[in-house]
Parts: C-alpha cells; structure tokens; sequence
C-alpha cells in the first residue's frame, strides 16, 4: 500500500477501501461489518432508511470516528494513523451545516482554507473561484446568517473544496432543500464529478441518488443489503414497469386477492396497490378483465424507490 | 494552533467593539467605582499594607477581570463550538486535530486576556493606580490566572450535553462568590479562620497575591512561588482534562 502522496498518484488503490467495517457504539453495532470499494473519479452512493449507518460509515472515513473492528484504508492510508494527512486531502459536507453564520462568506472560505495550511493570497484567489462556482459572489461580503437554506448549502459544499480535494464526501446534501436549490446543487456535483472528483454521497432520496449516483449501496440495520449501479439494482430487484390501482375510499380491501396472481410482486399501500410487471399495459388489461375497477390507474417504470422499499421494508421508511 | 487563532480573529476583527467593552472596559468601571469611589473612604492602613485603596484594588482587579473573561469565554462559546454553531466539528474535519483546537482556543484567550490587560493597565496608569515598573507584571498574571481558571470550564463544556444550565450555576456560586472573597477587594484576613480554605484554594486568590507582590512589592520569595505552583498545577491538569474530553466529544 503507498504511504507517500507520489505512490498514492502511480498506484491506482481504491479511493476506499473497507473489509468487514464495524463501528459500534457502547453494545450497539451501527455498521455491523461491511465491505465496500470506491473507485477514483466515481459518484458512489450509501442508500439507506435513517439509523442504517451510513452516517456513521462517512464519518469513520472522513477520519473523524475510529472504527471498532475491520479494515479501512482512504487514499491509501489508515485513518487510524493518518487522520490530519487524509483530511488534508478530502473535502467533507455535513449533514448539518457547520458554517461560521457570524462571518461573512468570504471570510467562511477564507479562514477555512487556512486550516489546510494553504497561502492566505491561495485562499484569497479560491474564495473568489469558489464564490463563483456556488454562484454568491454577490454575497461575498455578507454576513451568513442571514442567507436563505440554499445558499447556506451551497457555501458549505463550496467550503469543502476549498483544498481541491480528491474525495468528497456529501453527507444528505439536498436535505431540506427547495427543488430548485437542488436542481442547482446536482447541477454543481456533476460539474465536480466531470473534472474528476471522487463523490461519497449519503441519501434517503431515491431521485438524488438515481440522478447522482454510477453505484451505490443500500444499507440496513448496519449492513450492505445490495450493490450496484441504479438501473442494475432496479434490473435485479425490480420488474420493468409497475402498475399502481387506487380505489374509491373504504374499497381498497380485499382486492389484492383477486389480482395478486398477474403481478411478479405486489405492495399494499393504505391508498393503492402496487402490482409489479414487466408489461404494465398487460397486467392492466387482465386487472380489468377480471372485473376490478379502480378509480384510477398509472403505469410507469419501476424507479430506485422501488428497490429501495423492497430491501429496506417499508414500514421502516420514514 | 495559529491558524486557528488567525481564525478567531477573523471573527474579532468583525466584533472587536463589543468584546473588548466586555472584557477590557467592564474591569475599568470596577476600578473607578471601587478604586476611585470607594476607595475615597477607605483609609491606607495595616489592612491594605499602608498602601492607598486604589493601588491596593488595581492590581487585583485586572485578575479578577481576566478570571471573569477567561471562565465566560469558556463556557457557552466553547459549548457552542461543539452544540450550536457545530464550528468545532468544522474544523476537525480539516488537518486540525482537536488538541490543536483547543492549543488554539487557548492561545486565543490568552491573546484577547494580554490586550485587555494592558488595555486596563494604560487606563489605570491615567489614575495613578501604578506604583512601580513591576506592575507591567500583574498583566502576565491576568493572562496565567484567567487561563488556569479557564481550561477546566472548557472541559466542563467539553462534557455538557445539554442547554449548558451548569454555567449559570457556576457563575453564580463559584464565579462570583471567589471574585467576592479572594482578597480582591479586602485582605483574606478579614475572613473567619475557618472559612479561609475556600480562599485558600481559589485560584484568583493566588494571582492576587502574586499581583499584588508585582505592583505594590514587598513579598516572600517562597510564598510568590507557591501560588505561581498552585496556578501552573490547575492550569496544567485543567488542559489535560478539556483535551481528553475534547477528543472524547470530537472523535466517535
């Protein structure tokens, strides 16, 4: 394994790297044991209903948690050992955001440039590029506070590039965001992701993930419970297309015995039935012929979210 | 640790006036209430070692004003470096190390403790509340006193989870009360015999002594070095203590 940056450029290691993963807090295992790969210039993703442990699974390779038990190695290098070295060199997007609301934007991506030992006229020609990117160079000089959500998100993940780091690590970057801050901020990453940033994100939308993502994992109860790429996990864990019923109010019940058997799979939703097929036009056609009518019907392709209540259960998804 | 502290000034820069009322200017209120005021009444005699009222307050007024700064400084700022801004965990996802943190959380309070010291110290000389060159001194003594007094509350709010009620009740019935009975204001020997150990164990009564060794002179040698021993101690098991809790809160 290199240890030096130079062997880190010449051997292509993995980004990450973990074998049997466990962190465990008092007797509780929040990661019970995972095996996972990032490759370099990849946008990968950790799916997972909220407690899976992908939080926790960031923050061990973000250096910041020591593992219990396992093996990790991030670019190359032990975090046990490595921890400011490693640091030095990822860009890191908390969940919440941390970011000094007394200090204007630009002393924000100023003063934190600074912590990676970078030249204050370095850290002062980045702010203005990353002011640029994040698109507030009309705020720089306001104080953060006031800024609205989306704004404030976006100088958090403007702030974790200030060290142009190899690896990024995007814990729920979208969360709480309006669909246009989010449109804006995906636009963001896949800019990153085009000149060569390697991507960590965590999610519980499946959309972000599909939008963002080339492969991902879903997490459950501290463990891996499928890997792939988004339309490989829906290939393997989905049909083609899935046809949902809704009924008048109160008339819902009973009717999945009559059309379970046309459908692959099926979900029962306190408002429709989900009937899972590769023709949905098909399965629609005997539904009817066999005399159910619903008040409603929409055929449409089988989607992440799908795969995702699958694996993780559904009534554990919040 | 510079860094850090070059990133705290980044923040003072923008609030220096407001800090620097609290901290500097609030001790020079005291002096002229107590020194000036006060002090007009109170006659120079064996209680006050022959010296005016004034020159007998002055010196223990800047250590009193820095423990007050230091312990403040470290107790709801510190919290919300881990609680509400969440700056720490900012910052200890870059090289920083949490000892580094807080070196740089120290340091910074030193610095900010130095200026208004001697901001103190220039306005008290325009009173004449100076008597000697080694007065500069009891500046270095503020620094020490108010760092000793200040690292165990950083790890007090190292290991607060809550809304950080415990500092109220510090201010309350530690802070204040040792401002009150560490000799700042009168001779310890004004207390009874058998309440004397809590001042005994105060830390800002050791700086005072030792202030007021500096400014007024006329002490034992031994005596100074005993309290310099007695604040050095805190101040050293202090800083072991917010460091382990630090890196007990920061790294899980």
């Amino acid at each position: 394994m290199a240890r030096d940056g130079e062997g880190d450029e010449r051997e292509p290691h993995p980004m990450v790297s973990g074998k049997a993963l466990v962190k465990r807090f008092g007797g509780i295992a929040a990661v019970a044991g995972i095996d996972v790969e990032v490759r370099r210039g990849e946008s990968f993703g950790f799916l997972g209903p909220n407690g899976a442990g992908k939080s926790s699974t960031m923050r061990m390779i973000a250096c910041v948690s020591p593992r219990s038990d396992g093996e990790l190695r991030v670019l190359g290098m032990d975090p046990e050992t490595d921890g400011p070295r490693i640091r030095a060199r990822i860009g890191v997007v908390p969940q919440l955001d941390n970011l000094d609301v007394e200090l204007t934007v630009r002393q924000n991506l100023q003063v934190y440039g600074r912590y990676f030992g970078l030249s204050r006229a370095h850290v002062r020609a980045k702010a203005v590029e990353l002011m640029a990117f994040a698109e507030l160079s009309d705020r720089a000089d306001d104080q953060v506070e006031p800024l609205s959500g989306g704004m404030k998100r976006r100088l958090t993940i403007a702030r974790s590039m200030v060290n142009d780091p190899e690896l990024l690590l995007l814990d729920e970057p979208t969360t709480g965001l309006d669909p246009q801050a989010r449109h804006l901020l995906w636009g963001r990453l896949y800019q990153l992701k085009q000149q060569g940033v390697t991507q960590i994100i965590t999610t519980h939308d499946m959309h972000e993930a599909e939008q963002l993502c080339d492969r991902l994992v879903v997490m459950d109860g501290g463990q891996i419970v499928a890997e792939g790429s988004p339309s490989n996990l829906i290939g393997r864990f989905s049909t083609r297309e899935v046809l949902e019923l809704r009924f008048a109010p109160g008339k819902q019940d009973g009717q999945i015995t009559r059309v379970a058997d046309l459908a692959d799979r099926h979900e029962v939703l306190p408002d429709r039935l989900l009937l899972y097929a590769d023709d949905g036009e098909a399965t629609l056609e005997a539904v009817h012929a066999r005399g159910v009518r619903p008040v409603s019907t929409l055929i449409r392709r089988s989607t992440l979210e799908d795969v995702f209540l699958r694996l993780t259960g559904r009534s554990l998804v919040e | 640790m510079w860094l850090r502290v070059e990133g705290h000034w980044a923040w003072y820069r923008r609030y220096w006036r407001s800090s620097l009322y609290s901290s500097g200017i609030e001790p020079l209120l005291f002096l002229a209430a107590m020194g000036l005021g006060f002090g007009s009444q109170v006659e120079a005699g064996a209680a006050t070692g022959g010296h005016e009222y004034l020159h007998y307050v002055a010196p223990a007024l800047l250590v009193a004003g820095a423990t007050m700064s230091g312990m403040g400084e470290s107790s709801f700022p510190v919290l919300s470096g881990f609680k509400w801004q969440k700056d720490y965990i900012a910052v200890t996802a870059t090289p920083i190390t949490p000892g580094q943190l807080l070196g740089g959380q120290m340091l910074w309070l030193a610095i900010r403790l130095g200026l208004s010291g001697v901001i103190y110290g220039l306005v008290a000389l325009t009173f004449g509340a100076w008597l000697r060159p080694g007065a500069v001194l009891v500046v270095g003594v503020g620094v020490v006193t108010g760092l000793a007094c200040a690292a165990p509350v950083m790890a007090l709010a190292a290991a607060t989870y809550d809304e950080g009620r415990r500092f109220v009740v510090m201010f309350r019935f530690v802070m204040v009360p040792m401002m009150l009975f560490s000799a700042t204001f009168f001779p310890i020997e004004q207390i009874p015999i058998g309440l004397r150990w809590l001042t005994w164990i105060s830390p800002l009564w050791h700086g005072n002594e030792i202030a007021r060794a500096a400014a007024l002179g006329g002490s034992d040698p031994l005596a100074i070095a005993g309290h310099g021993a007695f604040l050095l101690a805190l101040l050293v098991a202090g800083v072991l203590l917010a460091r382990k809790l630090f890196y007990r809160r920061l790294v899980v």
